[in-house]
């Protein structure tokens, strides 16, 4: 390519005044390359003359290719803690290590809660994706097919507002409107209910729709951006010959909308089921109270409360890597089908 | 022909919308609507809430409009040496960690956008994997303590230093922003990847910096948790943490607590959460211009 280059060059200038020399030079370049080529492994070569001229970029990629190697490889490599009787302060791999084997799962698998918390973990989660999952899709449609784009904007802006509001912030708020003397607990021993009222921060039934609730609240309009962006590049046209063909707003959504946007949907599907079982240990911590860790007492507050407070590390990490495996196990079960399906896949 | 009769002469010519449409137009509109007031009543309520006198928001009053406008719990949310304390350490921690995570991700979707960086094969499946599985939270803990960072709260500038997602946004960023003929002019012009970086490609990325200085600014102004993760110091808590003590302390006091402590915590709660989410509300909208498609579109490829 490069020499390519230079004899074009070369050419170019002996248009204007002739220099011989240089064509020479160039033509000799040109040999020289050729013989290097027919030597060495054409591919390697290649490889090596890439890697000489351009091979500073990984300057830039090295910084934070470190960091990951530190602050995510090595933790993988704590695993290994998982299979030992671990005190905090211990080297991972010493003198004094115990190797346990499975113990530490042993007593995970066999608390008598263990399944309450999987469940707990698994419903919160599901739950959370059913309700969160199509809502941002429903309201970027509807979005997109107002008529009038600077309402759009403002709603749109109006509904990814509550995302920047922090967790903490976000159960402090709720607890302001529905825990024990909130807003809406007066408001409903007004008109006549309990005085004791509505304790629904104590309530193991109430946790589920104001986790899922209020985590909707926050980021169906956040979660709404990626789904406009890929309507708005839908091609106009498409929507005029759909619309001489006589085929009213609402159809438009099925037959041009959602067709345009199929492979975002899938590829963010993968995504979250690849991620499912990670439903925010530190909200859900927030909103834990005595009352409602029936439901609350989730597979990660585990690790927090049990594996990390508790200083139990061997089981914590047990607990952590049970629930990472899931996650992988079910991010392989989307991509296969979804390959299978529609042929969209990450890999 | 004046304007009126150029409204009426497109009105005539456009093709008329269908009943079904005009249906279809009101219940949208109306689902979009509840939903704005959805979105906007529980802020508004904290905000009324917050300037209106304590018995009346105790009472539940209080949901329209503010009852009896006083600024008591601001002045005595002045007077409280935490809550500025955390503010200073979350503007310390925020400004000192966003920087960190721009100097590592910037860079790193750079790299990763050019096809001739070396062993790119290997990097990328050796970041997507992180974005799936992990040691999980004790092997990070131990690790942190292994490097000294435990109850030290440089953790909270350094920690989650680069989100493999940020990335792969930078990334496909540049990918399709970055003019393939500038870099070529560069090249002849005998830039090398260096200056090509900082003297081509960094000008045209101010859209997609201000957008990661966002996300990250974001994260470390939220949170909470590592502070007691690693059991930094009280002196050296950020905002939320201390937030955090400020809403459960009181959480569950009946009874004992005299009724005056009672107000002043309530109201105290109130504007609590507006003083700690404002300067965010505050610096968004300044940056959402660039949430436009460039940045966003295209991150999942």
């Amino acid at each position: 390519m490069e020499i390519n280059d230079a004899a074009f060059a070369v050419s170019a200038e002996s248009v204007g005044a002739v220099d011989e020399e240089l064509v020479e030079r160039a033509y000799e370049e040109l040999s020289e390359a050729e013989e290097v080529r027919k030597e060495g492994n054409g591919k390697w070569q290649k490889w090596k003359e890439n890697f000489k001229r351009r091979g500073w970029i990984l300057v830039f990629i090295l910084p934070a290719l470190i960091y990951i190697l530190i602050f995510c490889y090595v933790p993988m490599y704590g695993i290994l803690v998982a299979f030992q009787d671990y005190m905090p302060g211990d080297a991972i791999i010493g003198e004094g290590t115990e190797w346990v084997g499975w113990q530490n799962f042993q007593t995970f698998f066999s608390n008598p809660n263990f399944l309450d918390y999987f469940m707990n973990t698994f419903i919160l989660c599901i739950l959370g994706f059913i309700v969160g999952f199509p809502l941002p899709i429903i309201v970027a449609l509807l979005l997109n097919s107002l008529r009038s784009k600077k309402t759009k904007k403002g709603l749109q802006i109006l509904y990814y507002a509550p995302h920047f509001i922090s967790l903490v912030v976000m159960v402090g708020m709720l607890e302001l409107i529905f825990g024990s003397d909130g807003l809406l607990d007066q408001i409903s021993i007004k008109m006549g209910g309990d005085v004791n009222g509505l304790q629904l921060f104590l309530d193991a039934d109430a946790f589920r729709p104001l986790f899922i609730f209020s985590g909707n609240w926050q980021d169906f309009g956040w979660s709404a951006i990626i789904y406009l962006a890929a309507l708005s590049g839908v091609d106009p046209a498409l929507h005029e010959a759909a619309k001489v063909d006589g085929a009213s707003r609402f159809r438009r959504i099925f037959s041009v909308d959602l067709p345009a946007i199929a492979p975002t949907i899938v590829m963010l599907m993968i995504l979250s089921v690849g991620n499912l079982m990670n439903c925010g240990y530190e909200k859900v911590l927030l909103m834990q109270t005595g009352g409602n860790l029936e439901t609350s007492e989730i597979l990660s507050t585990y690790v927090y409360t049990f594996g990390l407070l508790g200083g139990q590390y061997g089981v914590g990490t047990a607990a952590g890597l049970f629930n990472s495996v899931i996650n992988v196990v079910l991010l392989v079960i989307a991509n296969y089908t979804s390959k299978r399906i529609s042929n969209n896949s990450m890999w | 022909m004046d304007a009126g009769q150029l409204k009426s002469l497109k009105r005539k010519n456009k093709i008329k919308e269908s009943k079904t449409d005009y249906v279809y137009y009101a219940i949208s509109g109306f689902i979009l609507f509840l939903l704005a007031v959805i979105v906007i009543y529980p802020l508004y309520y904290i905000v009324i809430a917050s300037i209106s006198d304590p018995d009346a928001v105790m009472t539940g009053d209080v949901w329209l409009y503010p009852i009896k406008v006083t600024f008591s719990g601001y002045a005595q949310l002045f007077n409280r040496d935490d809550i500025w304390r955390g503010y200073f350490n979350t503007l310390a921690y925020t400004v000192l960690g966003t920087a960190f995570n721009i100097v590592l991700t910037i860079p790193a979707g750079w790299a990763l956008s050019r096809n001739y960086l070396p062993f790119r094969k290997v990097i990328m499946p050796l970041l997507i994997i992180t974005m799936f599985f992990g040691g999980g939270l004790v092997p990070y803990v131990i690790l942190c303590r292994a490097l000294g960072l435990y109850q030290n709260p440089l953790i909270l500038i350094i920690g989650g230093g680069v989100s493999v997602y940020n990335v792969f946004m930078c990334k496909s960023f540049f990918q399709s922003n970055v003019p393939q003929e500038v870099l070529e002019a560069g090249m002849i012009d005998g830039a090398g990847e260096i200056r090509t970086f900082f003297d081509l490609v960094l000008p045209v990325a101010k859209s997609i910096i201000s957008v990661m200085i966002l996300f990250y600014a974001v994260g470390h102004w939220n949170n909470y948790i590592d502070a007691y993760i690693f059991s930094i110091d009280e002196d050296f808590y950020p905002l939320q943490t201390v937030l955090n003590g400020l809403l459960d302390a009181t959480a569950g006091g009946e009874g004992e607590v005299v009724l005056e402590q009672m107000r002043a915590a309530t109201q105290i709660k109130f504007t609590s959460i507006i003083i700690a989410t404002l300067p965010i509300l505050v610096v968004y909208p300044m940056v959402e211009k660039h949430f436009g498609q460039g940045v966003l579109v295209g991150s999942f490829k």
